[in-house]
């Protein structure tokens, strides 16, 4: 770990300023990405700004059609709060299977989104059940927020504050996990929200992205069988010692099947 | 009377003593441990497999916060190279390539990971700072990453005296005697096969402290060590030049080996060396990645094997060709491994009256390989037991049956093996018997039949296998190229008060001997087990010893113990019999009290103990006051402690997940001294046996980098990766030892990985598989299923 500065602002205005007065200070939230990066020296930042004291981003609640999840919600938060389990249990069921119980009591879902790492669980929930992204400045939509590989369209400087789930009527989740790591090898997230199907796929490619053919396909008949016969296309897809692209793609049709059943 | 209750000896099955310890946090371990003015030590590592080191630039490094010092091998021309324990020598009789091992490298680096420069700093931050600012021009060499790429013509040199990169071209056996069986043979089997590579993976990682003590020019090293001793003798005889009286090795708790803190490594004499030429005490903790890329591997084996047989699946003749990937630099024990701890384990538990074996070792630009948990053992028992199973199938057998027809039977023991062993008990057919049973053999084609209607694919897999430890005769290892003896000690050591403390030469870094020892006086003595004391790792302390490994610890460290009992019983009779006025012969000594045989005249422990330090009444003329004896333990052979294991596993064809669903382990190591420590040992055996069979991947890619160089890329195996497993021993006592143990370390991760590899083969045997390399993972196995389905489906 390279010597950087520690601030702990207790305003969402205090920290965008901390952050914006310097563009090598860096966020953190539950640190469990962070950390790590930092201890084996792969960043060097001046200033590390401490989101944990920042009340704006706090809180799981229901607006309307809404389901609202401020950045800081620890995973094992989203995992049981009634809230979430009684508007989209796919997504607390998913929460309560990131990493290990410790993992789960320090990281949150903003820190996750933010990251983009493409063998996360997150992305998946946020790009299949179309949610928006708020930040500090602004309203992303899912769509145009992963950019890939820990690539979003977040600014430098600028904050996740909240996440706005459409509340679907209908959503499953299911995961291959990397056996090393226990990351995603291959994930897959469908929501069925007013009547429009969305299938995510996390792990097998450079980021998460959209199954289109098997969305079409569900729209008219949402059953396993409707994807159980869609190949995903192994180009473009990770390939490295845990398994091939092939391997990958196929793992993709395997957990798409299993998430529509998951859903019900 | 001296009454023990609850019974606490030989058999029993009392909790660890060094559990509290463990267990509340208030372990020693080495980085626990900080010296007045201490310093810390960063090691800059070589990111490339092979490069000539054109220079190194430490101007800006040097004037960085905090530095003390930093040296670079050019530092150090009176040093010398990390010695090699054991020579080997080739088929023509000329022995081993063994180029010079360089604390810091010197004119090249030879893998990802070996040691540049050492930065000495006032905290470890600021060493490490001052290590990325050391500017290294190197120069990229072609890699030799592989085995194969080692072998091939025209490879790159790892050391440019090395012709052809083949440290030596072994043999063991009669090639002729061979050659006529195979001659006669009514089938021969072909296989071929690979022993994965493993990273040891200990929870404490290595870490050394260098002190040194000006006004007596006395050394210390705090290191995460096997065998303190062998650590004293390499390093400073070889390495440093320091005699042994002024050098001390103190091996404190130590979080886990498994073979990879036996050898002598760099920095260890990297610190102890910069504190004396500092004065100042120097600590370095590796980090994890420092420990996947510079612990000494295990394994990394490519072997072809035939198999001559007769028309009733006798087996005649087996020929072995071995591959053994040594790394860039020999280790300590890396020599005798594919050779004294593989080669002449290959008869196995069978009555093949030929074997003959050809291993090549081969340098690679990859950190060394060295002992890993069965050493030789588990490689040669993986070969053989898929051997086994591969030639049942091609000649329509049944793979019990096959093994009943070639098992050495009871008879037959003393039983010499045509690659120079001499087993000198077991009993296979018993174990194999029991384990049957216990895994219900019989009804699995119903749990098969029920898998299957569920859409899994079940399969059974077994595996009988023998193994040697308890290492061994000094004048036989002595005779096969040890440059050690490998003998035992221990000091029993009574207090005035009866209490004892135990020395012994032995370490234990979680096996559990302050208990499994200290049973072994209570049984013996008498003395209560909470007054018994064992203490090990330090030289200071213990008057010599060669350390644990090879599960030798009891079997060897134990008889050592054993024999100097029998002096201290000796002399408390003398005193006995002087204190009741009988004559030695009729004084009888049973677990505590001293009677006079056929009276009611009787002594105690204490009252002889005290005695023998208060010699008020004391036949002082015959005998010396005190009572410590202290005996050295050469062994008379190995010990073979032996088995059966089965697996059942469960493979989702849709994934190519596999789950292990039952394991069953009968194993016969001697006579057992706690049951629960055996258990204990046999599942964390039986875990790293899974691990190698489904998991664990040690992968260098063309360039020699490490790309399973952390745990988000190297499987170990996790709670949830395993099943309970079943564990029972059977009894055949070693009948060369006093106490009839063979030893327990080893045997899980022994007798387990081709079990599995078995079981996933037989699970599959409608996919027309002959064979699955290690570590069979789900992506491996879909591959195979993907691959087949065409074919099934047109059936
Ligand atoms: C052992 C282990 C296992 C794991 N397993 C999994 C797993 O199975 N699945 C999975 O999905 N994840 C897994 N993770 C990652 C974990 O979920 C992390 O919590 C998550 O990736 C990051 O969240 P965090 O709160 O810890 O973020 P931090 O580490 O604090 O930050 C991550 C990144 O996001 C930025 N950031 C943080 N908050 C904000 C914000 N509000 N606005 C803008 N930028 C921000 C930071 O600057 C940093 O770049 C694992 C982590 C560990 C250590």
């Amino acid at each position: 770990m390279y010597d950087f500065e520690y601030h702990k602002p207790g305003s969402l205005a205090d920290a965008v300023k901390l952050l914006s007065a310097d563009p090598d200070a860096r966020p953190i939230s539950g640190g469990q990405t962070l950390l790590p990066a930092l201890k084996h020296r792969l960043n060097k930042p001046t200033s590390v700004v401490d989101l944990s004291g920042i009340t704006e981003l706090k809180g799981i609640r229901k607006e309307g059609d809404k389901l609202v999840i401020g950045a800081l919600a620890k995973h094992f938060e989203v995992a049981t709060s009634e809230v979430v389990k009684a508007a989209i249990p796919a997504l607390a069921q998913m929460a309560g299977t990131i990493g290990d119980t410790q993992v789960r009591n320090r990281g949150t879902i903003g820190g996750s989104v933010a990251n983009n790492d493409p063998a996360a669980d997150y992305p998946s929930a946020v790009l299949g059940l179309n949610a928006t992204i708020v930040t500090d400045k602004r309203r992303i939509a899912a769509d145009d927020f992963f950019q890939g590989m820990f690539t979003t369209a977040l600014e430098p400087g600028e904050l996740l504050v909240a996440i706005e789930f459409p509340i679907p009527e209908k959503a499953g989740y299911a995961k291959m996990r990397n056996p090393a790591s226990r990351y995603v090898m291959a994930g897959a997230f469908v929501a069925k929200t007013g009547g429009t199907v969305r299938v995510a796929i996390n792990g097998a490619g450079p980021g998460v992205f959209r199954q289109t053919e098997m969305e079409t396909a569900l729209s008219t008949n949402w059953s396993p069988e409707a994807v159980a016969g869609i190949k995903q296309d192994a180009d473009g897809l990770n390939s490295d010692i845990h398994g091939s692209a092939e391997y990958r793609a196929h793992l993709v049709t395997v957990m798409a099947k299993r998430a529509i059943a998951a859903a019900g | 009377m001296n009454v023990v209750t609850p019974f606490e000896g030989i058999g029993a099955s009392v909790k660890r003593k060094e559990d509290l310890r463990f267990l509340s946090g208030r372990g020693q371990y080495t980085d626990d441990i900080n010296r007045p003015g201490q310093t810390y030590a960063a090691i800059l590592r070589s990111p490339h497999a092979h490069a000539r080191i054109v220079s190194i630039d430490t101007a800006a490094a040097s004037a960085m916060p905090g530095v003390v010092a930093i040296f670079t091998g050019a530092d150090m021309p009176d040093l010398g190279g990390i010695p090699c324990g054991w020579q080997i020598h080739n088929k023509d009789g000329t022995p081993m390539a063994e180029p010079m091992h360089p604390v810091l490298a010197v004119g090249k680096a030879r893998f990802v990971g070996d040691a540049v420069a050492a930065v000495i700093a006032e905290t470890r931050a600021q060493a490490r700072d001052a290590a990325e600012a050391i500017e290294v021009e190197y120069e990229v060499l072609p890699a030799a990453a592989t085995m194969e790429a080692a072998l091939a013509p025209g490879a790159p040199l790892v050391h440019d005296g090395v012709a052809g990169n083949v440290c030596y071209d072994w043999h063991i056996g009669d090639r002729a005697v061979n050659e006529a069986a195979f001659a006669k043979a009514a089938k021969v089997v072909e296989f071929e096969l690979v022993n994965n590579r493993l990273v040891p993976n200990a929870m404490e990682p290595r870490a050394a402290i260098g002190d040194f003590d000006r006004t007596t020019d006395e050394y210390t090293l705090y290191t995460t060590s096997q065998n303190p001793h062998v650590i004293r003798l390499l390093m400073g005889a070889f390495v440093l030049h320091i005699p042994e009286h002024k050098l001390r090795v103190v091996a404190p708790d130590v979080g886990g080996g498994f073979g990879s803190k036996i050898f002598h490594y760099a920095e260890e004499a990297i610190v102890t060396w910069a504190a004396g030429k500092l004065g100042r005490p120097v600590k370095w903790t590796a980090e994890r990645t420092e420990s996947f890329m510079t612990d000494a591997h295990g394994r990394d084996h490519v072997t072809k094997a035939r198999l001559a047989m007769d028309a009733d699946g006798k087996f005649l003749a087996l020929h072995v060709q071995t591959l053994a990937n040594m790394g860039a630099y020999l280790s300590t024990f890396a020599t005798s491994v594919p050779t004294y701890l593989y080669a002449t384990l290959l008869a196995g538990v069978y009555t093949t009256p030929t074997v003959y074996a050809e291993v090549k070792a081969v340098f690679t630009n990859t950190v060394p390989v060295d002992a890993y948990r069965g050493a030789g053992r588990p490689e040669a028992t993986f070969l053989l037991e898929r051997l086994v199973d591969v030639a049942a199938a091609e000649t329509g057998m049944d793979r019990i049956e096959i093994r009943r027809r070639n098992f050495i039977p009871n008879d037959a023991f003393p039983y010499q093996t045509p690659v120079a062993l001499q087993y000198d008990s077991g009993d296979y057919t018993a174990t194999l018997e029991q384990a049957l049973k216990t895994a219900d053999w019989a009804g699995f084609e119903a749990r098969r039949a029920e898998a299957k209607a569920r859409g899994r694919l079940r399969g059974i897999g077994i595996s009988t296998y023998i193994e040697a430890c308890g290492i061994a005769p000094s004048a036989v290892v002595g005779s096969l190229g040890a440059r050690a003896g490998l003998y035992e000690v221990g000091t029993i050591r009574v207090h005035p008060t009866g209490s004892v403390t135990v020395l012994t030469g032995t370490h234990s870094h979680g096996q559990g001997h302050e208990t499994t020892l200290a049973q072994l006086v209570t049984d013996r003595l008498g003395v209560p087990l909470a007054q018994v004391d064992v203490v090990h790792g330090d030289t200071a302390k213990i008057p010599f010893g060669m350390g644990t490994y090879g599960s030798r610890s009891l079997a060897v460290g134990g008889s050592a113990m054993v024999k100097a009992m029998d002096k201290i019983v000796a002399k408390a009779r003398r005193i006995a019999a002087h204190l009741m006025e009988a004559s030695v012969e009729d004084v009888e000594f049973d677990r505590g009290t001293f009677r006079v045989a056929g009276t009611d005249k009787t002594k105690s422990w204490g009252e002889i103990a005290l005695t023998a330090y208060v010699p008020h009444n004391y036949p002082i003329e015959e005998l010396e006051p005190g009572l410590d004896e202290t005996a050295f333990y050469d062994p008379k052979n190995f010990t073979y402690p032996g088995g059966c294991h089965i697996c059942e596993v469960e493979i989702e064809p849709e994934t190519g997940i596999t789950t292990v669903v039952n394991f069953t382990a009968v194993d016969d190591v001697g006579r057992v001294i706690n049951p629960m420590i055996v258990e204990g040992q046999v599942q964390g055996g039986v875990a790293q046996g899974i691990g190698q069979a489904l998991l664990e991947a040690c992968v260098y890619d063309n360039e020699g980098q490490l790309v399973s160089a952390s745990f988000m890329d190297y499987q170990m195996p996790r709670a949830n990766d395993l099943p309970p497993v079943s564990v029972a021993t059977h009894t055949t006592l070693c009948t060369h030892n006093p106490l009839g143990v063979k030893g327990c370390g080893e045997v899980g991760a022994i007798g387990s990985p081709p079990a599995v590899i078995n079981a996933v083969v037989d699970a599959l045997k409608d996919y027309g598989v002959r064979h699955i390399e290690m570590p069979a993972t789900a992506a491996k196995i879909w591959g195979i299923i993907n691959a087949s389905r065409p074919a099934m489906a047109a059936e």
